[in-house]
């Protein structure tokens, strides 16, 4: 397996108060990984730091090899835009935009033109479970439908690396199952990696093998394989 | 899982041979662990004997195949008190977990890598599980559900004791 992400020693803090004191963390290319551990542990701050979010006080972080910590902002942002895709527990989706169009985002700031982003962006909406609602806004859908399509949407580039934080936390335990189902079927199918922040241990269980973060450290002695 | 009492509730829905019987417990009920047709027919003499199923018919020919069974009113009673008493909740306190991270801090010994280890374990086996509902039908969700929700309980059990370890030990080895 080659190691796709990976964290050395990354110390973070919020002003004077210590997020991650010293996290180190390999992701496998095509794994998907959990990264668990209770409230105010730092798991979250983990992945900002992973996806380039934010850059870590000190420590490394590297994708592909690359420093991603010692890129500038426009570089990261670039990346982040072409490579990684992300999905969030709450109120991703543009309102005034139907479910399509939000789909369809990614494309658009990735410069395709309009109709054939719109035309993939409607090819997602029978695997999603939505077919008739793609011209939909937000307010329409209940909660499960768009978490499914804040999904699609951080999924319709293709990306290298999922970053999932907590995408089942606002949902019921059957329609979460409904989102990781989907999420774990498209991320098999196209090979990306996802870094799966969860303090459920239910959807957790969706991933390869999983990670304890606890005091800003990790909490990974075994490895795939190992 | 009370092997008489699952009978004698397939055999409430229509008399059946003990064939017929096996079939359905193993495919609803079984999940990798087949009743022997020695326990079938053994179980079915037993509650034959106790009144609860009578044979209606012997067809012609040999073996406890040709006997087809039908429940009585005594055994449809008791079909009926099972299934609406609640089972007896376990006395979770006293599980080997417990006694397990209670010992580890009597005796000195690491209870943080125990937890560690068991949570992985139960990681482990969640992740079976799912494995098994996303490629099975919706008994074998049901089913892996009634599982997953047990060890999910017992990992919050875990997280918290994980986090009392300090108090726990002061308490257990003064």
């Amino acid at each position: 397996m080659t190691v796709l992400i990976e964290a050395r020693d990354v110390r973070f803090s919020f002003g004077n108060t210590p997020a991650l004191r010293g996290a180190t963390l390999a992701v496998e290319a095509g794994e998907i990984l959990a990264v668990m551990g209770p409230s105010g542990s730092g798991k979250s701050t983990l992945l900002h730091c992973l996806a380039g979010i934010l850059v870590p006080d000190s420590g490394e972080i590297r994708f592909g090899g690359t420093r991603l910590d010692t890129m500038n902002e426009t570089t990261r942002s670039t990346l982040r835009r072409s490579r990684f895709g992300f999905v969030f527990q709450f109120g991703q989706l543009v309102p005034e935009l139907t479910a399509a169009e939000n789909v369809a985002l990614p494309l658009l700031l990735g410069g395709e033109r309009r109709a054939p982003a719109l035309r993939r962006a409607h090819g997602w909406f029978e695997r999603l479970g939505l077919a008739g609602k793609p011209d939909r806004r937000s307010g329409e859908l209940s909660g499960g439908e768009a978490q499914r399509v804040a999904l699609a949407r951080a999924l319709v580039t293709r990306p290298e690396v999922l970053f999932a934080d907590e995408p089942t936390g606002a949902l019921d335990s059957l329609t979460g199952e409904q989102v990781m189902d989907l999420l774990v079927a498209v991320a098999r199918e196209q090979g990306t990696t996802v870094v799966l922040v969860t303090h459920e241990p239910r959807v957790a269980a969706y991933a390869d093998r999983e990670v304890i973060v606890r005091d800003g450290r990790v909490n990974a002695p075994d490895r795939i394989g190992s | 899982m009370s092997v008489p009492l699952t009978l004698l509730g397939l055999l409430e829905r229509q008399p059946s041979h003990g064939y017929d019987l096996k079939r359905d417990y193993d495919s609803f009920f079984g999940r990798g662990r087949p009743l022997p047709y020695g326990q079938v027919y053994s179980t079915l003499s037993r509650l034959a004997r106790d009144g609860k199923v009578v044979i209606s018919d012997v067809e012609p020919g040999a073996g406890p195949d040709r006997k087809r069974y039908v429940i009585t009113d005594r055994g449809a009673t008791e079909v009926d008190q099972w299934l609406t008493q609640p089972v007896e909740p376990e006395p979770h306190l006293q599980t080997v977990l417990f006694a397990k991270v209670v010992l580890a801090l009597m005796l000195d010994r690491p209870a943080g890598e125990y937890l560690d280890a068991q949570r992985r374990s139960h990681l482990q086996r969640m992740r079976e599980l799912t494995e098994l509902k996303r490629g099975g039908g919706l008994v074998d969700a049901l089913l892996a559900d009634h599982g997953l929700y047990h060890l999910e309980a017992d990992l919050r059990w875990i997280e918290t004791t994980a986090a009392r370890l300090d108090a726990l030990k002061r308490t257990v080895r003064p």
